[in-house]
């Protein structure tokens, strides 16, 4: 059995999943974010992980039914993410192997979104495409193996998640944007306004920056009484130029590498028109339950599987890494 | 609406030198906006802190893409909105870019973290900065104030806090 834990960004999150890759505990416990203000992390993250990864890696154990006793490998998340954030998965995840005397396996957070599809009941194996969405990153690889992994590319600036939210945003809506953008582009016309997808940029990276001024742009000439009553016509449209921005890169992707298996990931992969899409491709289309594709445990454990363990001497010096100071290692094939 | 996407501001910014701007400037493009990035770096020291207002989409990521990039950095430089805080390495010193857009005011143990990941010998870059100005006031080198000036126009107001 393993023990995952997770605590890059906001959510503490603590697993537990055995080496056939069935979950049988997969907790995630959100920080205290409210739509007062429009997306209040109320503390940076570090002291909400150190109050609650005890217990909601007790109770990923409880949950599982297992005690420590019944672990034989503990895996954590390294990077990348806020490294205050890390270190306290970090500490936890040390201070559990130490004490029980269990190999530690540290786990990069992407290949953890890359490979949650690789889980049951998904199991869905490589080799395949796969696109990773989500409020903090956006990128495309291929994962021929678990241990060889290739990123064919990603967002030059805002991730996915974020153009979403901060799109919902300037039209006014509540935090988190992406459920509620995605109910009122339901009741909009998408064709009603011409956003780019920056369709003509060849290659496989990605830009949102300039769709979300073209929406801000769109919003002052129309003016506030225009562009509130259109409101749900920007939205669709809004939504369907980032679902089509990242749509048009998989096909890429598809036909670059000649693969016709693509998996999904990140929170943004809960997006009901952005499924419908990437569904319609003539690819088989793995896309995990939604508490696999945002931040979660069970991923990093999935990884686990395929990674080595550290050499004991080693567990006390692991240190975490910063988004941006991901090694090369971590970011291409191994 | 808020057409801005979120409440400004409202603060003065701390510690001004009071005055008008001491260089404005217009990009007619992001490549441009990267470009006056890397002239600004070139007058940034370790320690300083470089402070980035201005709407969403207005250029703050693409202006300290190429102050990054000038300073040595090799990897993608993205938003840091969602993770608050991403760290490259530069040639010579670590580069912060912190953005605090997803924040509303700093608690005790904010701070904290502000002061961990300005820690060192960094240029730090602070999108949004408004709950923590008056914490790294006394590190302020430069504030940009960016804004749309139509299409890929963008009008940068450049403010230098101390003699360079």
């Amino acid at each position: 059995m393993i023990l995952a834990v997770e605590t890059s960004c906001d959510d503490t999150c603590a697993a537990v999943v055995d080496d056939d890759g069935r979950i049988h505990a997969n907790v995630i416990s959100s920080q205290g974010i409210h739509d007062a203000y429009g997306g209040v992390v109320p503390e940076l993250a570090a002291r909400a992980h150190a109050e609650r990864c005890d217990l909601v890696v007790a109770d990923a154990l409880r949950t599982a039914g297992i005690t420590l006793d019944d672990v034989t490998r503990v895996a954590v998340t390294r990077g990348p993410g806020l490294v205050g954030a890390l270190l306290v998965g970090l500490q936890t995840a040390k201070a559990i192997a130490v004490a029980r005397g269990l190999p530690l396996v540290p786990v990069d957070h992407l290949d953890g979104h890359l490979l949650a599809c690789t889980l049951r009941p998904v199991a869905f194996e490589p080799p395949f495409v796969a696109l990773v969405a989500s409020g903090g990153h956006t990128f495309l690889s291929r994962v021929d193996d678990p241990d060889r992994i290739e990123e064919l590319g990603g967002t030059l600036d805002d991730a996915a998640g974020e153009a979403i939210d901060k799109g919902a945003r300037l039209l006014g809506l509540p935090y988190p944007g992406g459920p509620a953008l995605e109910a009122l582009a339901a009741e909009g016309d998408p064709e009603a306004f011409a956003f780019p997808t920056g369709a003509k940029v060849r290659g496989l990276d990605c830009s949102f920056s300039g769709l979300k001024t073209s929406l801000l742009y769109r919003i002052r000439d129309l003016g506030e009484a225009e562009a509130t009553a259109r409101r749900a016509d920007l939205a669709a449209s809004y939504q369907r130029a980032v679902v089509e921005t990242l749509a048009v890169r998989v096909e890429r992707a598809l036909e670059q590498t000649g693969l016709d298996r693509l998996a999904v990931g990140g929170g943004v992969a809960a997006n009901g028109p952005l499924r419908e899409r990437l569904g319609a491709l003539p690819a088989a289309v793995a896309i995990p339950d939604r508490s696999l594709c945002t931040d979660n445990a069970a991923m990093i454990a999935a990884v686990a599987r395929f990674r080595p363990a550290l050499a004991p001497e080693d567990v006390a010096g692991l240190e975490a890494y910063a988004t941006g100071q991901r090694p090369p290692a971590a970011a291409s094939a191994r | 609406m808020r057409p801005d996407g979120r409440a400004p501001d409202s603060d003065p910014p701390v510690g001004a030198t009071g005055g008008g701007p001491d260089d404005v400037r217009t990009t007619t493009s992001a490549a441009a906006t990267e470009a006056l990035g890397a002239e600004v770096a070139r007058r940034l020291r370790a320690g300083d802190v470089v402070l980035l207002r201005g709407d969403l989409g207005a250029g703050k990521t693409t202006l300290v893409r190429g102050a990054a990039a000038a300073l040595g950095a090799t990897g993608r430089i993205t938003s840091p909105t969602f993770a608050l805080a991403h760290r490259y390495d530069g040639a010579a010193v670590r580069i912060a870019h912190l953005d605090l857009y997803r924040l509303a005011g700093l608690g005790e143990d904010d701070e904290d973290l502000i002061d961990e990941e300005l820690a060192g010998d960094v240029v730090a870059f602070v999108e949004w900065p408004g709950p923590a100005e008056a914490l790294i006031a006394d590190r302020v080198a430069l504030e940009v104030e960016l804004a749309h000036a139509g299409d890929d126009r963008r009008e940068a107001r450049l403010t230098w806090r101390a003699a360079r």
